[in-house]
Protein backbone atom coordinates (compact mmCIF):
# COMPACT_ATOMS: atom_id res chain seq x y z
CA UNK A 1 0.00 0.00 0.00
CA UNK A 2 3.06 2.16 0.47
CA UNK A 3 3.54 1.72 -3.26
CA UNK A 4 0.08 3.05 -4.06
CA UNK A 5 0.79 5.99 -1.78
CA UNK A 6 3.94 6.78 -3.77
CA UNK A 7 1.96 6.69 -7.01
CA UNK A 8 -0.75 8.97 -5.61
CA UNK A 9 1.84 11.43 -4.29
CA UNK A 10 3.61 11.47 -7.64
CA UNK A 11 0.32 12.13 -9.47
CA UNK A 12 -0.45 14.99 -7.14
CA UNK A 13 3.13 16.20 -7.56
CA UNK A 14 2.77 16.24 -11.32
CA UNK A 15 -0.46 18.23 -11.12
CA UNK A 16 1.12 20.78 -8.77
CA UNK A 17 4.20 20.93 -10.99
CA UNK A 18 2.01 21.83 -13.93
CA UNK A 19 0.31 24.67 -12.06
CA UNK A 20 3.46 25.93 -10.36
CA UNK A 21 5.65 26.03 -13.46
CA UNK A 22 2.93 27.87 -15.39
CA UNK A 23 3.47 30.82 -13.06
CA UNK A 24 7.25 30.85 -13.53
CA UNK A 25 8.96 32.71 -16.35
CA UNK A 26 10.41 36.06 -17.30
CA UNK A 27 6.96 37.46 -16.52
CA UNK A 28 5.62 36.20 -13.20
CA UNK A 29 1.92 35.49 -13.44
CA UNK A 30 0.19 34.97 -10.10
CA UNK A 31 -1.17 31.54 -9.32
CA UNK A 32 -4.78 32.73 -9.12
CA UNK A 33 -4.59 34.33 -12.54
CA UNK A 34 -3.12 31.16 -14.05
CA UNK A 35 -6.01 29.09 -12.70
CA UNK A 36 -8.54 31.64 -13.96
CA UNK A 37 -6.99 31.73 -17.42
CA UNK A 38 -7.01 27.92 -17.62
CA UNK A 39 -10.65 27.71 -16.58
CA UNK A 40 -11.68 30.54 -18.89
CA UNK A 41 -11.24 28.03 -21.70
CA UNK A 42 -14.01 25.89 -20.24
CA UNK A 43 -16.36 28.21 -18.37
CA UNK A 44 -16.87 31.94 -18.99
CA UNK A 45 -14.88 34.01 -16.47
CA UNK A 46 -14.78 37.81 -16.75
CA UNK A 47 -11.35 38.81 -18.03
CA UNK A 48 -9.28 40.65 -15.40
CA UNK A 49 -5.85 40.02 -16.93
CA UNK A 50 -3.96 41.59 -19.80
CA UNK A 51 -4.37 39.90 -23.21
CA UNK A 52 -0.73 38.88 -23.44
CA UNK A 53 -1.06 36.83 -20.22
CA UNK A 54 -3.53 34.59 -21.98
CA UNK A 55 -1.16 34.25 -24.91
CA UNK A 56 1.80 33.43 -22.61
CA UNK A 57 -0.06 30.83 -20.57
CA UNK A 58 -2.07 29.06 -23.26
CA UNK A 59 0.21 29.27 -26.29
CA UNK A 60 3.72 29.52 -24.84
CA UNK A 61 4.03 27.91 -21.42
CA UNK A 62 1.26 25.32 -21.50
CA UNK A 63 2.37 23.50 -24.68
CA UNK A 64 5.97 23.58 -23.50
CA UNK A 65 5.08 22.08 -20.13
CA UNK A 66 2.79 19.49 -21.68
CA UNK A 67 5.54 18.51 -24.10
CA UNK A 68 7.91 18.25 -21.13
CA UNK A 69 5.45 15.92 -19.41
CA UNK A 70 5.13 13.74 -22.50
CA UNK A 71 8.84 13.58 -23.28
CA UNK A 72 9.91 13.09 -19.66
CA UNK A 73 7.41 10.26 -19.26
CA UNK A 74 8.34 8.66 -22.58
CA UNK A 75 12.09 8.68 -21.90
CA UNK A 76 11.70 7.38 -18.35
CA UNK A 77 9.24 4.60 -19.11
CA UNK A 78 11.15 3.29 -22.08
CA UNK A 79 14.46 3.61 -20.20
CA UNK A 80 12.98 1.68 -17.33
CA UNK A 81 11.57 -1.01 -19.62
CA UNK A 82 14.93 -1.42 -21.40
CA UNK A 83 16.85 -1.72 -18.13
CA UNK A 84 14.42 -4.42 -17.06
CA UNK A 85 14.37 -6.14 -20.42
CA UNK A 86 18.16 -6.30 -20.70
CA UNK A 87 18.63 -6.82 -16.96
CA UNK A 88 21.28 -4.20 -17.29
CA UNK A 89 21.39 -0.95 -15.32
CA UNK A 90 23.02 0.95 -18.18
CA UNK A 91 20.64 -0.11 -20.93
CA UNK A 92 18.41 2.42 -22.64
CA UNK A 93 16.79 2.90 -26.03
CA UNK A 94 19.64 5.32 -26.77
CA UNK A 95 22.11 2.45 -26.45
CA UNK A 96 20.07 0.50 -29.00
CA UNK A 97 20.70 3.22 -31.56
CA UNK A 98 17.68 5.52 -31.22
CA UNK A 99 19.75 8.58 -30.35
CA UNK A 100 22.45 8.21 -32.99
CA UNK A 101 19.90 7.34 -35.67
CA UNK A 102 17.75 10.37 -34.86
CA UNK A 103 20.80 12.62 -34.73
CA UNK A 104 21.95 11.46 -38.14
CA UNK A 105 18.48 11.95 -39.67
CA UNK A 106 18.09 15.45 -38.27
CA UNK A 107 21.62 16.53 -39.26
CA UNK A 108 21.06 15.22 -42.76
CA UNK A 109 17.95 17.35 -43.25
CA UNK A 110 19.67 20.43 -41.82
CA UNK A 111 22.83 20.10 -43.92
CA UNK A 112 20.91 19.45 -47.10
CA UNK A 113 18.93 22.62 -46.44
CA UNK A 114 15.62 20.79 -46.70
CA UNK A 115 12.47 22.22 -45.07
CA UNK A 116 12.50 22.20 -41.26
CA UNK A 117 9.21 20.32 -41.07
CA UNK A 118 11.05 17.26 -42.38
CA UNK A 119 13.37 17.09 -39.37
CA UNK A 120 10.84 15.40 -37.13
CA UNK A 121 9.63 12.61 -39.44
CA UNK A 122 13.10 11.89 -40.84
CA UNK A 123 14.74 11.77 -37.40
CA UNK A 124 11.97 9.44 -36.31
CA UNK A 125 12.47 7.13 -39.30
CA UNK A 126 16.24 7.01 -38.89
CA UNK A 127 15.90 6.20 -35.19
CA UNK A 128 13.70 3.25 -36.03
CA UNK A 129 15.90 2.22 -38.94
CA UNK A 130 18.98 1.98 -36.73
CA UNK A 131 17.11 -0.01 -34.06
CA UNK A 132 15.93 -2.32 -36.83
CA UNK A 133 19.51 -2.83 -38.05
CA UNK A 134 20.77 -3.36 -34.51
CA UNK A 135 18.07 -5.91 -33.84
CA UNK A 136 18.63 -7.91 -37.00
CA UNK A 137 22.37 -7.94 -36.65
CA UNK A 138 22.07 -9.24 -33.10
CA UNK A 139 19.62 -11.97 -34.03
CA UNK A 140 21.00 -15.47 -34.16
CA UNK A 141 18.36 -17.81 -35.51
CA UNK A 142 15.29 -17.11 -33.42
CA UNK A 143 17.34 -16.01 -30.44
CA UNK A 144 18.44 -12.49 -29.52
CA UNK A 145 21.16 -12.69 -26.89
CA UNK A 146 21.10 -9.57 -24.74
CA UNK A 147 24.86 -9.04 -24.81
CA UNK A 148 24.97 -9.22 -28.60
CA UNK A 149 22.08 -6.79 -28.82
CA UNK A 150 23.82 -4.23 -26.59
CA UNK A 151 27.13 -4.63 -28.42
CA UNK A 152 25.56 -4.30 -31.81
CA UNK A 153 23.68 -1.24 -30.51
CA UNK A 154 26.92 0.34 -29.41
CA UNK A 155 28.60 -0.51 -32.72
CA UNK A 156 25.83 1.01 -34.83
CA UNK A 157 25.67 4.05 -32.55
CA UNK A 158 29.37 4.67 -33.11
CA UNK A 159 28.94 4.25 -36.84
CA UNK A 160 26.08 6.71 -37.12
CA UNK A 161 27.78 9.14 -34.73
CA UNK A 162 30.74 9.11 -37.10
CA UNK A 163 28.43 9.92 -40.02
CA UNK A 164 26.90 12.76 -37.99
CA UNK A 165 30.37 14.08 -37.18
CA UNK A 166 31.16 14.04 -40.87
CA UNK A 167 28.01 16.03 -41.59
CA UNK A 168 28.97 18.52 -38.90
CA UNK A 169 32.43 18.80 -40.43
CA UNK A 170 31.13 19.71 -43.87
CA UNK A 171 28.21 21.86 -42.63
CA UNK A 172 28.20 25.64 -42.94
CA UNK A 173 28.43 27.86 -39.88
CA UNK A 174 24.68 28.40 -39.49
CA UNK A 175 23.82 24.77 -40.15
CA UNK A 176 26.46 23.60 -37.72
CA UNK A 177 24.94 25.73 -34.99
CA UNK A 178 21.51 24.34 -35.71
CA UNK A 179 22.79 20.75 -35.63
CA UNK A 180 24.56 21.30 -32.35
CA UNK A 181 21.44 22.80 -30.83
CA UNK A 182 19.39 19.87 -32.04
CA UNK A 183 21.88 17.37 -30.63
CA UNK A 184 21.84 19.03 -27.22
CA UNK A 185 18.11 18.62 -27.02
CA UNK A 186 15.55 20.93 -25.56
CA UNK A 187 11.96 21.96 -25.36
CA UNK A 188 12.45 25.47 -26.73
CA UNK A 189 10.48 25.43 -29.94
CA UNK A 190 7.40 23.91 -28.31
CA UNK A 191 3.99 24.55 -29.77
CA UNK A 192 0.61 22.89 -29.83
CA UNK A 193 1.41 21.28 -33.16
CA UNK A 194 4.32 19.35 -31.67
CA UNK A 195 2.31 18.39 -28.62
CA UNK A 196 -0.53 17.02 -30.68
CA UNK A 197 1.67 15.20 -33.17
CA UNK A 198 3.68 13.23 -30.58
CA UNK A 199 0.86 12.71 -28.13
CA UNK A 200 -0.74 9.65 -29.83
CA UNK A 201 2.50 7.69 -30.28
CA UNK A 202 3.87 8.46 -26.84
CA UNK A 203 0.58 7.92 -25.05
CA UNK A 204 -0.06 4.58 -26.75
CA UNK A 205 3.57 3.55 -26.40
CA UNK A 206 3.54 4.18 -22.66
CA UNK A 207 0.20 2.40 -22.23
CA UNK A 208 1.44 -0.67 -24.13
CA UNK A 209 4.66 -0.75 -22.11
CA UNK A 210 2.64 -0.61 -18.90
CA UNK A 211 0.63 -3.53 -20.22
CA UNK A 212 3.80 -5.64 -20.35
CA UNK A 213 4.78 -5.02 -16.73
CA UNK A 214 4.10 -8.60 -15.69
CA UNK A 215 6.27 -9.94 -18.52
CA UNK A 216 9.00 -7.45 -17.58
CA UNK A 217 8.90 -8.64 -13.96
CA UNK A 218 9.32 -12.23 -15.03
CA UNK A 219 12.00 -11.44 -17.62
CA UNK A 220 13.91 -9.58 -14.93
CA UNK A 221 14.43 -12.89 -13.13
CA UNK A 222 16.15 -14.30 -16.21
CA UNK A 223 15.37 -16.20 -19.35
CA UNK A 224 15.17 -19.60 -17.64
CA UNK A 225 12.61 -18.44 -15.08
CA UNK A 226 10.59 -16.77 -17.81
CA UNK A 227 10.45 -19.89 -19.98
CA UNK A 228 9.48 -22.00 -16.97
CA UNK A 229 6.41 -19.97 -16.12
CA UNK A 230 5.34 -19.71 -19.74
CA UNK A 231 6.62 -16.41 -21.15
CA UNK A 232 7.41 -16.54 -24.86
CA UNK A 233 10.76 -14.85 -24.25
CA UNK A 234 11.80 -14.02 -27.82
CA UNK A 235 8.41 -12.59 -28.68
CA UNK A 236 8.10 -10.54 -25.52
CA UNK A 237 11.62 -9.15 -26.02
CA UNK A 238 10.85 -8.16 -29.58
CA UNK A 239 7.58 -6.42 -28.74
CA UNK A 240 8.94 -4.53 -25.74
CA UNK A 241 11.99 -3.44 -27.73
CA UNK A 242 9.79 -2.14 -30.56
CA UNK A 243 7.53 -0.26 -28.13
CA UNK A 244 10.51 1.31 -26.37
CA UNK A 245 12.06 2.30 -29.69
CA UNK A 246 8.82 3.83 -31.01
CA UNK A 247 8.21 5.85 -27.86
CA UNK A 248 11.77 7.10 -27.55
CA UNK A 249 12.11 7.79 -31.26
CA UNK A 250 9.15 10.12 -31.22
CA UNK A 251 10.57 11.87 -28.16
CA UNK A 252 13.98 12.27 -29.80
CA UNK A 253 12.45 13.41 -33.09
CA UNK A 254 10.58 16.20 -31.30
CA UNK A 255 13.10 17.42 -28.76
CA UNK A 256 16.50 16.14 -29.79
CA UNK A 257 18.66 14.06 -27.53
CA UNK A 258 17.83 14.76 -23.92
CA UNK A 259 20.15 12.56 -21.91
CA UNK A 260 20.07 11.06 -18.45
CA UNK A 261 16.32 11.32 -17.81
CA UNK A 262 15.75 7.78 -19.04
CA UNK A 263 18.72 6.58 -17.04
CA UNK A 264 18.42 8.25 -13.63
CA UNK A 265 14.67 8.43 -13.08
CA UNK A 266 14.06 4.65 -13.25
CA UNK A 267 16.99 4.01 -10.89
CA UNK A 268 15.71 6.55 -8.41
CA UNK A 269 12.24 5.02 -8.50
CA UNK A 270 13.63 1.51 -8.14
CA UNK A 271 15.24 2.54 -4.88
CA UNK A 272 12.00 4.04 -3.61
CA UNK A 273 9.42 1.57 -4.91
CA UNK A 274 11.32 -1.65 -5.71
CA UNK A 275 11.71 -3.64 -8.94
CA UNK A 276 8.03 -4.50 -9.51
CA UNK A 277 7.22 -3.00 -12.91
CA UNK A 278 3.50 -2.83 -12.14
CA UNK A 279 4.41 0.09 -9.87
CA UNK A 280 7.85 0.98 -11.16
CA UNK A 281 6.77 1.88 -14.71
CA UNK A 282 3.96 4.30 -13.76
CA UNK A 283 6.14 5.77 -11.01
CA UNK A 284 9.00 6.32 -13.48
CA UNK A 285 6.58 7.89 -15.94
CA UNK A 286 5.24 10.40 -13.40
CA UNK A 287 8.64 11.15 -11.90
CA UNK A 288 10.22 11.57 -15.35
CA UNK A 289 7.55 14.09 -16.27
CA UNK A 290 7.97 16.06 -13.06
CA UNK A 291 11.77 15.98 -13.38
CA UNK A 292 11.91 17.16 -16.98
CA UNK A 293 9.35 19.94 -16.48
CA UNK A 294 11.27 21.37 -13.53
CA UNK A 295 14.65 21.05 -15.20
CA UNK A 296 13.25 22.78 -18.25
CA UNK A 297 11.81 25.52 -16.06
CA UNK A 298 15.32 26.11 -14.71
CA UNK A 299 16.71 25.98 -18.22
CA UNK A 300 14.42 28.74 -19.43
CA UNK A 301 14.72 31.01 -16.37
CA UNK A 302 18.19 30.54 -14.91
CA UNK A 303 19.98 33.01 -17.19
CA UNK A 304 16.91 34.56 -18.81
CA UNK A 305 16.31 36.06 -21.25
CA UNK A 306 18.70 33.47 -22.77
CA UNK A 307 17.92 29.79 -22.43
CA UNK A 308 20.19 26.92 -21.44
CA UNK A 309 19.79 23.65 -23.32
CA UNK A 310 17.93 21.33 -20.99
CA UNK A 311 20.32 18.47 -21.82
CA UNK A 312 23.15 20.35 -20.11
CA UNK A 313 21.19 20.64 -16.89
CA UNK A 314 19.95 17.05 -16.89
CA UNK A 315 23.55 15.93 -17.26
CA UNK A 316 24.82 18.32 -14.60
CA UNK A 317 22.23 17.05 -12.14
CA UNK A 318 22.37 13.53 -13.52
CA UNK A 319 26.05 12.75 -13.18
CA UNK A 320 26.50 13.54 -9.46
CA UNK A 321 23.28 11.74 -8.76
CA UNK A 322 24.40 8.76 -10.74
CA UNK A 323 27.67 8.63 -8.83
CA UNK A 324 25.67 8.72 -5.62
CA UNK A 325 23.60 5.78 -6.89
CA UNK A 326 26.74 3.83 -7.70
CA UNK A 327 27.72 3.98 -4.06
CA UNK A 328 24.30 2.98 -2.80
CA UNK A 329 23.42 -0.42 -1.51
CA UNK A 330 21.54 -2.49 -4.05
CA UNK A 331 19.13 -3.95 -1.51
CA UNK A 332 16.01 -2.31 -2.87
CA UNK A 333 16.82 -1.92 -6.54
CA UNK A 334 18.41 -5.29 -7.26
CA UNK A 335 20.93 -3.83 -9.71
CA UNK B 1 -2.54 -39.02 -16.02
CA UNK B 2 0.52 -40.15 -17.85
CA UNK B 3 3.73 -38.76 -19.27
CA UNK B 4 5.26 -40.56 -22.21
CA UNK B 5 8.51 -39.74 -23.94
CA UNK B 6 9.19 -41.54 -27.21
CA UNK B 7 12.50 -41.77 -29.05
CA UNK B 8 13.81 -38.38 -27.97
CA UNK B 9 17.09 -37.35 -29.59
CA UNK B 10 18.99 -34.11 -29.23
CA UNK B 11 22.20 -32.69 -30.66
CA UNK B 12 24.31 -29.77 -29.47
CA UNK B 13 25.37 -28.59 -32.90
CA UNK B 14 26.55 -31.93 -34.23
CA UNK B 15 27.35 -33.58 -30.91
CA UNK B 16 24.79 -36.13 -29.94
CA UNK B 17 23.57 -35.50 -26.39
CA UNK B 18 20.50 -37.71 -26.27
CA UNK B 19 19.83 -40.81 -28.29
CA UNK B 20 16.38 -42.29 -28.64
CA UNK B 21 15.35 -41.93 -25.04
CA UNK B 22 11.91 -43.28 -24.18
CA UNK B 23 10.21 -43.34 -20.82
CA UNK B 24 6.83 -43.50 -19.18
CA UNK B 25 5.68 -42.16 -15.80
CA UNK B 26 2.19 -42.31 -14.32
CA UNK B 27 0.49 -39.81 -12.02
CA UNK B 28 1.66 -40.11 -8.41
CA UNK B 29 4.94 -41.72 -9.45
CA UNK B 30 8.41 -40.30 -8.99
CA UNK B 31 10.99 -41.05 -11.64
CA UNK B 32 14.60 -40.54 -10.59
CA UNK B 33 17.02 -39.81 -13.41
CA UNK B 34 20.65 -40.55 -12.59
CA UNK B 35 23.93 -40.84 -14.43
CA UNK B 36 27.39 -39.30 -14.35
CA UNK B 37 28.09 -35.69 -15.40
CA UNK B 38 27.55 -35.16 -19.08
CA UNK B 39 25.31 -38.19 -19.49
CA UNK B 40 22.42 -36.01 -20.68
CA UNK B 41 20.23 -35.77 -17.58
CA UNK B 42 19.65 -32.02 -17.70
CA UNK B 43 19.36 -32.10 -21.48
CA UNK B 44 16.63 -34.71 -21.20
CA UNK B 45 14.71 -32.60 -18.68
CA UNK B 46 15.08 -29.46 -20.80
CA UNK B 47 13.86 -31.28 -23.90
CA UNK B 48 10.83 -32.45 -21.99
CA UNK B 49 9.54 -28.90 -21.55
CA UNK B 50 10.99 -27.68 -24.84
CA UNK B 51 13.56 -25.34 -23.37
CA UNK B 52 15.67 -27.24 -25.84
CA UNK B 53 14.15 -28.29 -29.12
CA UNK B 54 14.63 -32.02 -29.62
CA UNK B 55 15.58 -33.09 -33.13
CA UNK B 56 13.42 -36.17 -33.01
CA UNK B 57 10.84 -37.75 -30.77
CA UNK B 58 7.70 -36.72 -28.95
CA UNK B 59 6.72 -35.83 -25.39
CA UNK B 60 3.12 -36.78 -24.67
CA UNK B 61 1.05 -35.67 -21.70
CA UNK B 62 -2.29 -37.46 -21.71
CA UNK B 63 -1.69 -38.17 -25.36
CA UNK B 64 -1.02 -34.54 -26.35
CA UNK B 65 2.34 -33.62 -27.79
CA UNK B 66 4.11 -30.94 -25.76
CA UNK B 67 6.42 -30.10 -28.62
CA UNK B 68 3.58 -28.57 -30.63
CA UNK B 69 2.28 -26.34 -27.85
CA UNK B 70 2.75 -22.64 -27.13
CA UNK B 71 4.95 -21.59 -24.23
CA UNK B 72 1.89 -20.79 -22.10
CA UNK B 73 0.28 -24.15 -22.77
CA UNK B 74 3.50 -25.93 -21.86
CA UNK B 75 3.63 -24.00 -18.58
CA UNK B 76 0.08 -25.10 -17.79
CA UNK B 77 1.15 -28.71 -18.22
CA UNK B 78 4.68 -28.75 -16.85
CA UNK B 79 6.17 -27.12 -13.78
CA UNK B 80 9.96 -26.86 -13.89
CA UNK B 81 12.39 -26.42 -11.02
CA UNK B 82 15.74 -25.54 -12.58
CA UNK B 83 19.20 -26.42 -11.36
CA UNK B 84 20.88 -23.79 -9.16
CA UNK B 85 18.70 -20.86 -10.11
CA UNK B 86 18.93 -17.57 -8.30
CA UNK B 87 17.05 -14.29 -8.16
CA UNK B 88 18.84 -11.04 -7.38
CA UNK B 89 15.85 -8.70 -7.47
CA UNK B 90 13.92 -8.00 -4.28
CA UNK B 91 10.46 -9.31 -5.10
CA UNK B 92 8.39 -10.69 -2.24
CA UNK B 93 7.98 -14.45 -1.97
CA UNK B 94 4.27 -13.99 -2.63
CA UNK B 95 4.92 -12.10 -5.88
CA UNK B 96 7.36 -14.76 -7.09
CA UNK B 97 4.85 -17.55 -6.49
CA UNK B 98 2.13 -15.45 -8.09
CA UNK B 99 4.27 -15.34 -11.26
CA UNK B 100 3.47 -19.03 -11.56
CA UNK B 101 -0.07 -17.94 -12.45
CA UNK B 102 1.20 -16.11 -15.55
CA UNK B 103 0.12 -18.82 -17.95
CA UNK B 104 -3.42 -18.74 -16.57
CA UNK B 105 -3.97 -15.00 -16.86
CA UNK B 106 -4.57 -13.39 -20.18
CA UNK B 107 -4.69 -10.03 -21.87
CA UNK B 108 -5.16 -6.83 -19.92
CA UNK B 109 -6.73 -8.66 -17.00
CA UNK B 110 -5.02 -8.50 -13.68
CA UNK B 111 -4.68 -11.51 -11.41
CA UNK B 112 -8.10 -12.67 -10.34
CA UNK B 113 -9.20 -13.66 -6.83
CA UNK B 114 -8.64 -17.24 -7.94
CA UNK B 115 -4.99 -16.62 -8.78
CA UNK B 116 -4.37 -15.05 -5.40
CA UNK B 117 -6.05 -17.90 -3.53
CA UNK B 118 -4.15 -20.55 -5.51
CA UNK B 119 -0.92 -18.71 -4.73
CA UNK B 120 -1.87 -18.72 -1.07
CA UNK B 121 -2.63 -22.44 -1.21
CA UNK B 122 0.71 -23.25 -2.83
CA UNK B 123 2.52 -21.27 -0.14
CA UNK B 124 0.69 -23.36 2.47
CA UNK B 125 1.37 -26.65 0.68
CA UNK B 126 5.10 -25.99 0.65
CA UNK B 127 5.10 -24.70 4.22
CA UNK B 128 6.34 -21.19 3.47
CA UNK B 129 3.22 -19.16 4.17
CA UNK B 130 5.06 -17.29 6.92
CA UNK B 131 7.62 -16.08 4.37
CA UNK B 132 5.13 -14.60 1.91
CA UNK B 133 6.02 -10.96 2.65
CA UNK B 134 9.79 -11.53 2.84
CA UNK B 135 12.09 -10.64 -0.04
CA UNK B 136 13.25 -13.59 -2.14
CA UNK B 137 16.76 -12.13 -1.91
CA UNK B 138 16.78 -12.42 1.87
CA UNK B 139 15.82 -16.04 2.56
CA UNK B 140 17.91 -19.20 2.89
CA UNK B 141 18.73 -21.67 0.11
CA UNK B 142 16.28 -24.27 1.39
CA UNK B 143 13.50 -21.72 1.64
CA UNK B 144 14.33 -20.42 -1.82
CA UNK B 145 13.99 -23.89 -3.31
CA UNK B 146 10.55 -24.24 -1.71
CA UNK B 147 9.51 -20.93 -3.24
CA UNK B 148 10.47 -22.16 -6.68
CA UNK B 149 8.58 -25.41 -6.10
CA UNK B 150 5.55 -23.39 -4.91
CA UNK B 151 5.75 -21.29 -8.06
CA UNK B 152 5.83 -24.41 -10.22
CA UNK B 153 2.79 -25.74 -8.33
CA UNK B 154 0.94 -22.47 -8.87
CA UNK B 155 1.01 -23.29 -12.58
CA UNK B 156 -1.30 -26.20 -11.68
CA UNK B 157 0.76 -28.53 -13.84
CA UNK B 158 0.21 -32.19 -14.46
CA UNK B 159 3.93 -32.85 -14.56
CA UNK B 160 6.66 -31.58 -12.27
CA UNK B 161 10.26 -31.69 -13.51
CA UNK B 162 13.07 -30.99 -11.06
CA UNK B 163 16.73 -30.62 -11.95
CA UNK B 164 18.77 -31.51 -8.88
CA UNK B 165 16.48 -29.74 -6.43
CA UNK B 166 18.73 -30.56 -3.48
CA UNK B 167 22.03 -29.30 -4.85
CA UNK B 168 23.94 -27.24 -2.29
CA UNK B 169 21.44 -27.91 0.47
CA UNK B 170 22.18 -29.37 3.90
CA UNK B 171 21.20 -32.91 4.71
CA UNK B 172 18.10 -31.86 6.63
CA UNK B 173 16.91 -29.58 3.85
CA UNK B 174 17.57 -32.25 1.24
CA UNK B 175 15.25 -34.61 3.08
CA UNK B 176 12.71 -31.88 3.67
CA UNK B 177 12.55 -30.89 0.00
CA UNK B 178 12.37 -34.47 -1.28
CA UNK B 179 9.74 -35.44 1.31
CA UNK B 180 7.73 -32.49 0.08
CA UNK B 181 8.10 -33.52 -3.56
CA UNK B 182 7.18 -37.14 -2.87
CA UNK B 183 4.21 -36.02 -0.81
CA UNK B 184 2.99 -33.67 -3.55
CA UNK B 185 3.29 -36.39 -6.16
CA UNK B 186 1.07 -38.69 -4.16
CA UNK B 187 -1.47 -36.13 -2.96
CA UNK B 188 -1.92 -34.31 -6.26
CA UNK B 189 -1.34 -37.35 -8.48
CA UNK B 190 1.46 -35.42 -10.19
CA UNK B 191 3.90 -37.01 -12.56
CA UNK B 192 7.32 -36.23 -11.12
CA UNK B 193 10.64 -36.65 -12.89
CA UNK B 194 13.77 -35.44 -11.17
CA UNK B 195 17.46 -35.49 -11.79
CA UNK B 196 19.45 -36.43 -8.71
CA UNK B 197 23.16 -36.76 -8.10
CA UNK B 198 22.95 -38.53 -4.79
CA UNK B 199 22.27 -42.24 -5.40
CA UNK B 200 21.07 -42.81 -1.85
CA UNK B 201 18.46 -40.10 -2.18
CA UNK B 202 17.50 -41.35 -5.63
CA UNK B 203 17.01 -44.85 -4.26
CA UNK B 204 14.99 -43.60 -1.34
CA UNK B 205 12.60 -41.28 -3.14
CA UNK B 206 12.13 -42.74 -6.62
CA UNK B 207 9.47 -45.22 -7.61
CA UNK B 208 11.41 -45.83 -10.79
CA UNK B 209 14.99 -45.14 -11.74
CA UNK B 210 16.41 -44.28 -15.13
CA UNK B 211 20.16 -44.50 -15.59
CA UNK B 212 21.63 -42.49 -18.45
CA UNK B 213 25.03 -43.13 -19.90
CA UNK B 214 26.41 -41.03 -22.74
CA UNK B 215 22.94 -39.89 -23.78
CA UNK B 216 21.43 -43.35 -23.90
CA UNK B 217 19.30 -45.26 -21.44
CA UNK B 218 21.60 -47.70 -19.74
CA UNK B 219 18.99 -49.24 -17.47
CA UNK B 220 15.57 -48.48 -16.07
CA UNK B 221 13.28 -50.07 -13.54
CA UNK B 222 12.65 -50.34 -9.81
CA UNK B 223 15.41 -48.85 -7.64
CA UNK B 224 16.39 -52.16 -6.03
CA UNK B 225 16.59 -53.85 -9.44
CA UNK B 226 18.54 -51.18 -11.22
CA UNK B 227 20.81 -49.86 -8.49
CA UNK B 228 23.13 -52.84 -8.23
CA UNK B 229 26.89 -53.03 -7.98
CA UNK B 230 27.35 -54.11 -11.55
CA UNK B 231 25.31 -51.26 -13.10
CA UNK B 232 26.87 -48.59 -10.94
CA UNK B 233 30.34 -49.83 -11.65
CA UNK B 234 29.71 -49.84 -15.38
CA UNK B 235 28.17 -46.38 -15.48
CA UNK B 236 30.21 -44.53 -12.88
CA UNK B 237 33.40 -46.62 -13.03
CA UNK B 238 33.50 -47.01 -9.31
CA UNK B 239 33.17 -49.91 -6.96
CA UNK B 240 30.42 -49.58 -4.37
CA UNK B 241 29.09 -51.44 -1.43
CA UNK B 242 25.31 -51.72 -1.23
CA UNK B 243 23.45 -52.57 1.95
CA UNK B 244 20.07 -51.97 3.47
CA UNK B 245 19.46 -49.81 6.50
CA UNK B 246 18.30 -51.76 9.54
CA UNK B 247 16.12 -48.84 10.59
CA UNK B 248 13.98 -48.17 7.52
CA UNK B 249 15.09 -50.55 4.81
CA UNK B 250 16.48 -47.84 2.47
CA UNK B 251 19.37 -48.70 0.18
CA UNK B 252 22.80 -47.50 1.27
CA UNK B 253 25.26 -47.05 -1.54
CA UNK B 254 28.78 -46.35 -0.41
CA UNK B 255 31.70 -45.82 -2.79
CA UNK B 256 34.70 -48.08 -2.15
CA UNK B 257 37.27 -47.26 -4.80
CA UNK B 258 37.69 -46.11 -8.35
CA UNK B 259 38.07 -49.23 -10.45
CA UNK B 260 38.55 -48.32 -14.05
CA UNK B 261 38.62 -45.54 -16.52
CA UNK B 262 35.43 -45.17 -18.53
Amino acid sequence: MRKNLVLISLSAGLFLTLLATLTIGPIRIPFGTVVKILFSKIIPIPQTWPNNFYEIIINVRLPRILLGILIGGALSVSGCAMQGLFRNPMASPYVCGVASGGAFGASLIIVLGLPQVLIMPVAFLFSLLVVFLVYHLAKIGRRIPVETLLLSGIAFSLFFSALTSFIQYVAEEGQLRQIIFWLMGGLWASNWNKVLSVFPVIFLGILCLLYFSRELNILLLGEDHALDVGVDVENARKIILILGALTTSSAVATCGIIGFVGLIVPHLMRIIIGPDHRFLLPASCLCGSIFLVWVDTFARTLISPTELPVGIITALIGVPFFLFLLRRRKRLSGF
Amino acid sequence: MELKVLDLSFFYNSVKALEEVSLEVRGGEVLGIIGPNGSGKTTLLKCMNRKLNPKMGVVLIEGKNILGMSRKEIAKNIGFVPQLSSISFPFTVFDIVLMGRYSHTKGFRREREEDLSITQKCLELTGIKHLSKRFITEISGGEYQKVIIARALAQEPKVLLLDEPTLHLDMNHQIEILDLVKNLAQRKRLVVAMVLHDLNLAARYSDKILILKKGKIFASGLPEEVLNMKNIEEVYGIEVEISRSNKNGFLNIIPISARKKL
